[in-house]
């Protein structure tokens, strides 16, 4: 278990509803939900979650804390903002699912192997290291991520894609030995860094 | 059509929608506050307009959330002031089809008009964040014409009731969870054809990318025969304005828009 799981569970042992109220992006929203059930019925990916957005709102306040922080149901968010759109008391719903799931994977909690948590993280490194995506990189770390072999595997089974992609100019094989980036990396970089520092010391408490 | 546009120097990706897992909330925010702060400094007083529904929705997003939470645009500055700059959030951020609609209207553009697109029939797909959750002032979530009438602007026919206009196309999932994804690009495409469309338009980008370009693999798997082009809306504006096939970017597509090419050829 995570140092950080531990302090957490500690600190907020009579109430999950207030850790998530205090550490996750528009947690204090969680309490509005009134359980109609709208959101689950207007996710495009409804049928693939274990819990949808209304019963983890539920159990959150019945204080199912492993239950939800270690569910892969968040990562099935598109962001396609329907739930946001149709949401009759108006809660920010997208950002909620997008908190926990983060709030999750910073304490070591969510589903190892999960896809998009992992493909979100290839897309993050990659943006970081240049200021804007190298796509031809991203699709490659992304056949890759599960070692050589199932590289190989991926990238013969999208092949025709990769091809279309470069012959509509659309992918640029070029873009393997550099790409385009922001020409103020290093002032980007730490801004950043600076930004992460100012959020971990919030959920740490120290903020 | 009048309007000038000056890219934001030095601007940096948004972290699209999928940035969030890797970037939480306040990194997240700070990259839109930055492309907001360089466009207030070096283009002071001017709207920053995004053709990309995503840049469009993280950008406007980071400024509401800016706005709201005195805190978060503290922290967003302290952030910025590491590379030098400060964000204010006095930009206005809109999206391109915002401004063609409501600044320049479908009257002007239907004058424009050179080459109608006449016996084309299209399927209007707006997908979600062209239209959730901020979308186009007086259009509704569930089913927003204004897509359609820019097709009906440039003489082509357009499917006003098509059922698919409004469905996600998986986004980013399309990545990391293609067959979930590809489940749902086969019933936006298969609701074109039984409604006789001849392509598909869209605003978006990346709807764009992932209902043309997977077509041959959701055939494999679904054993459907599918071949239905798909078009940026700027794409049909081209054509119809009198610009050739090349300036329209129509041999970027995977899959030829024959009809429209035809046109533009004639």
């Amino acid at each position: 278990m995570s140092d950080l799981n531990k302090v957490m569970i500690e600190k907020y042992r009579t109430s999950f509803l207030r850790e998530v109220e205090a550490n996750v992006e528009e947690g204090e929203w969680v309490k509005m939900c009134m359980q109609c059930g709208v959101c689950a019925g207007s996710c495009p990916l409804g049928k693939h979650w274990d819990h949808p957005p209304q019963e983890i709102f539920m159990m959150i306040r019945a204080g199912k804390r492993d239950e939800v922080l270690t569910s892969d149901s968040m990562w099935m968010c598109t962001s396609c903002y329907n739930c946001i759109a149709r949401c009759p008391r108006g809660l920010p719903i997208t950002h909620i699912m997008h908190g926990l799931a983060v709030y999750s994977k910073r304490l070591g909690l969510a589903p190892q192997k999960q896809p998009t948590a992992e493909f979100s993280q290839i897309f993050w490194d990659n943006l970081m290291k240049k200021g804007r995506v190298n796509e031809l990189k991203l699709g490659l770390s992304l056949y890759f991520k599960d070692g050589f072999g199932q590289g190989v595997k991926n990238a013969m089974a999208n092949q025709k894609l990769g091809q279309n992609m470069m012959k509509a100019k659309r992918m640029n094989p070029m873009e393997f030995f550099g790409g385009h980036g922001v020409k103020d990396t290093s002032g980007l970089q730490k801004m950043i860094k600076k930004a992460q520092e100012i959020e971990d010391a919030k959920v740490q408490g120290k903020g | 059509m009048g309007i000038q546009l000056n890219e934001i120097p030095d601007w940096n990706c948004c972290g699209a929608s999928i940035g969030y897992g890797g970037g939480g909330e306040l990194p997240r925010l700070a990259l839109s506050a930055r492309n907001i702060a360089l466009s207030e400094e070096h283009n002071p007083g001017q709207q920053i307009v995004a053709t990309c529904a995503a840049c469009w929705l993280a950008t406007r997003e980071a400024k509401e959330r800016l706005h709201d939470d005195q805190q978060m645009f503290k922290d967003a500055n302290a952030a910025l002031a590491e590379a030098g700059l400060m964000y204010k959030g006095q930009a206005e951020v809109r999206h391109m089809v915002e401004v063609l609609v409501d600044d320049i209207g479908f009257d002007a553009l239907k004058a424009k008009v050179k080459k109608p697109l006449e016996g084309l029939k299209i399927a209007g797909y707006v997908g979600c964040q062209t239209n959730r959750p901020f979308g186009i002032a007086g259009e509704s979530f569930e089913n927003p014409m204004y897509l359609d009438n820019i097709v009906e602007s440039v003489g082509a026919e357009s499917i006003r009731t098509y059922e698919k206009k409004v469905q996600c196309c998986g986004g980013a999932l399309a990545f990391s969870e293609p067959e979930k994804s590809q489940e749902m690009i086969h019933g936006i495409i298969e609701a074109a054809y039984d409604n006789g469309a001849d392509l598909i338009t869209t605003p978006c980008p990346l709807c764009q990318a992932n209902v043309e370009i997977y077509q041959d693999q959701i055939n494999e798997k679904f054993g459907t025969k599918f071949n239905m082009p798909v078009v940026y809306y700027s794409q049909l504006l081209d054509v119809a304005f009198g610009r050739s096939a090349a300036d329209a970017a129509l041999n970027g597509q995977i899959i030829k828009a024959k009809k429209l090419e035809d046109i533009a050829n004639k």
